[in-house]
């Protein structure tokens, strides 16, 4: 039962040759492409949103779980413990944007003379903006070590108050990330079209979070049950990552629909600009997403066998990560680049540089400590657990 | 005349136990009454998937096909109106109500499709078999036709798993 996971040689050569392969793509981009300083930008913020997301899950689903007195995913939560680890490297990654700034948020520019931004000011401004992301951080890092040691410590002893605790610092969690989850979206996502605004924002960056999140923990899954790790995990556990994939992926179109679809009919042209954008400027991709994020992930896990089947499961995982990422991408790069957005070589690179790296990092996490947690007063309910 | 054994359980686990057994010496049961669901008692039993999921989508896809067929007959074709500006046949205006008739079209499908299989609905008899399994008792319904040595013995199992009563009754 006490069995580490162990980062073979192998695996972590794997993990490296992403990350090269990452470079080496980003270096012929800049041979063959000349990326314009606002496309490289584009591409740090966008991979820093998308592994903070996966690894802000990590935190959010172990504190969901808690203060819901869940039981199944006990056995599971050193995964999401692992993905939490990866925020610290994010923090870092983040506060890149200082140098920047000026490439990616129109509205960081001095005498803009826009009455807009101007009426804006009092929150969109470079100080405040970098105070805020100092104190998402804070909070998030923070909370997540102390949930994290919590954890560790409930392994080495017996003592009830330990699970008392946990319930504290997630609730915690819950409504420090409930304002902020919302904030950090305008101040990261929606500030890069200033002039535009969308009440439902920070819900519909949300349930991408959630969706990429629980993608990535069923292919960590996937991944480690192929190397012949988490005896314990079964099909009752994957079944239900499976409803959780399923049913936020309706969820995640509901949010998109209801945003297009209001904007849609009041015709108000500031708001209308947004999609117009987008919609006129990449259509592809723009129906892309749409089936990737959610009529594919909708079909393919309708049947209860579809979601039991692991490699089936992961294949849909795997689409729908990707079907993410680029739903991040076509939020943040025709607001920066505008007409000129394209997925080019850099883009693919720095993924794939990112990747690496977050792999890399996260299933380091992971072997440190033993992947079956202990004295849990849930724990024995996770292994007779039954959909 | 048929007559049957119905034996009386205080407890979901010695239930469970108790079927296991009962199928292991492959003996029919024809019924098992809970007062509240019991998990893992279909596999137990041995049950099949419900189809009710697949009543459910085919009703779901007829009743997204009629809502945005009829909206864009309604529409475009018998009354067409200007409407804010929007063109006659906008989609988006149209999947709030083709979600909703989709909706009611498989709860419907599903409610009534459960009533027709399970012979309930208006004007069904209502057959309670005991009025403690709406409370706090579990029940086995065994057939016991054969004789008395099948009675017995399926009397000796159900004894030795705990039951807390077991009864001889005869169909009315």
């Amino acid at each position: 039962m006490d069995t580490n996971y162990i980062l073979s040689k192998k695996t972590k050569q794997v993990f490296l040759s992403i990350s090269v392969i990452g470079i080496l793509l980003i270096a012929l981009s800049f041979l063959f492409e000349n990326p314009e300083s606002k496309q490289v930008w584009m591409n740090v913020l966008l991979n820093n949103l998308y592994f903070l997301f996966l690894s802000l899950f990590g935190v959010l689903f172990i504190a969901l779980h808690k203060i819901a007195h869940s039981g199944w995913h006990v056995s599971l939560k050193r995964i999401p413990e692992a993905l939490s680890t990866f925020l610290p490297y994010s923090a870092a990654l983040m506060f890149l944007l200082i140098f920047g700034m000026h490439d990616l948020y129109h509205w960081s520019h001095h005498d803009l003379h826009d009455p807009i931004i101007e009426g804006k000011s009092a929150y969109l401004n470079l100080p405040f903006f970098f105070i805020r992301m100092a104190v998402y951080f804070t909070g998030w890092i923070g909370l997540s070590y102390l949930l994290r040691k919590n954890s560790a410590s409930q392994d080495l002893s017996n003592d009830y108050k330990f699970h008392k605790q946990g319930r504290i610092l997630a609730a915690l969690f819950m409504a420090f990330f409930a304002v902020t989850s919302s904030t950090m979206s305008w101040d990261w996502i929606m500030s890069v079209d200033p002039h535009w605004f969308s009440t439902l924002f920070g819900w519909f960056v949300f349930i991408g979070l959630f969706v990429s999140g629980v993608a990535a923990f069923i292919l960590i899954i996937a991944l480690l049950k192929a190397q012949g790790y988490l005896n314990f995990v079964n099909k009752e556990h994957l079944h239900d990552l499976g409803k959780y994939l399923f049913g936020f992926s309706i969820f995640w179109m509901y949010l998109w629909f209801f945003q297009y679809m209001l904007i849609w009919y009041s015709h108000i042209p500031e708001e209308t600009i947004y999609f117009a954008q987008r919609l006129h400027g990449f259509p592809i991709l723009f129906f892309t997403i749409l089936i990737l994020n959610f009529l594919f992930p909708f079909l393919a896990l309708m049947t209860r066998n579809s979601k039991r089947n692991i490699k089936w499961l992961a294949m849909v995982a795997a689409v729908v990560l990707i079907g993410q990422w680029l739903n991040i991408y076509l939020m943040l790069s025709p607001g920066i680049m505008g007409e000129t957005a394209k997925i080019g070589l850099i883009e693919i690179g720095s993924a794939c540089l990112y990747l690496g790296g977050f792999l890399f990092v996260v299933l380091n996490a992971l072997s440190k400590k033993p992947l079956l947690c202990k004295n849990d007063p849930f724990l024995e309910e996770s292994f007779h657990y039954e959909t | 005349m048929r007559s049957y054994i119905s034996a009386y359980f205080t407890d979901e686990e010695d239930l469970l136990r108790a079927i296991k057994i009962l199928m292991e010496k492959k003996i029919l049961i024809l019924d098992v009454l809970t007062p509240f669901p019991v998990h893992g008692i279909d596999k137990v039993l041995g049950l099949k998937e419900s189809k009710l999921p697949t009543v459910g989508f085919i009703a779901g896809a007829i009743g997204t096909l009629f809502a945005f067929g009829f909206q864009t007959w309604a529409f475009v074709v018998d009354y067409p109106l200007f409407i804010g500006g929007k063109p006659h046949f906008s989609i988006p205006a149209f999947i709030p109500i083709t979600f909703e008739v989709t909706v009611l079209f498989a709860a419907f499908a599903m409610v009534f499709a459960f009533l027709f299989r399970s012979k309930l609905g208006l004007g069904a008899k209502n057959k309670i078999h005991d009025e403690r399994i709406t409370d706090d008792r579990f029940v086995i319904i065994i057939e016991a036709n054969e004789n008395d040595e099948y009675f017995n013995n399926v009397k000796a199992i159900l004894e030795q798993e705990e039951a807390h009563e077991i009864q001889l009754k005869e169909h009315k």
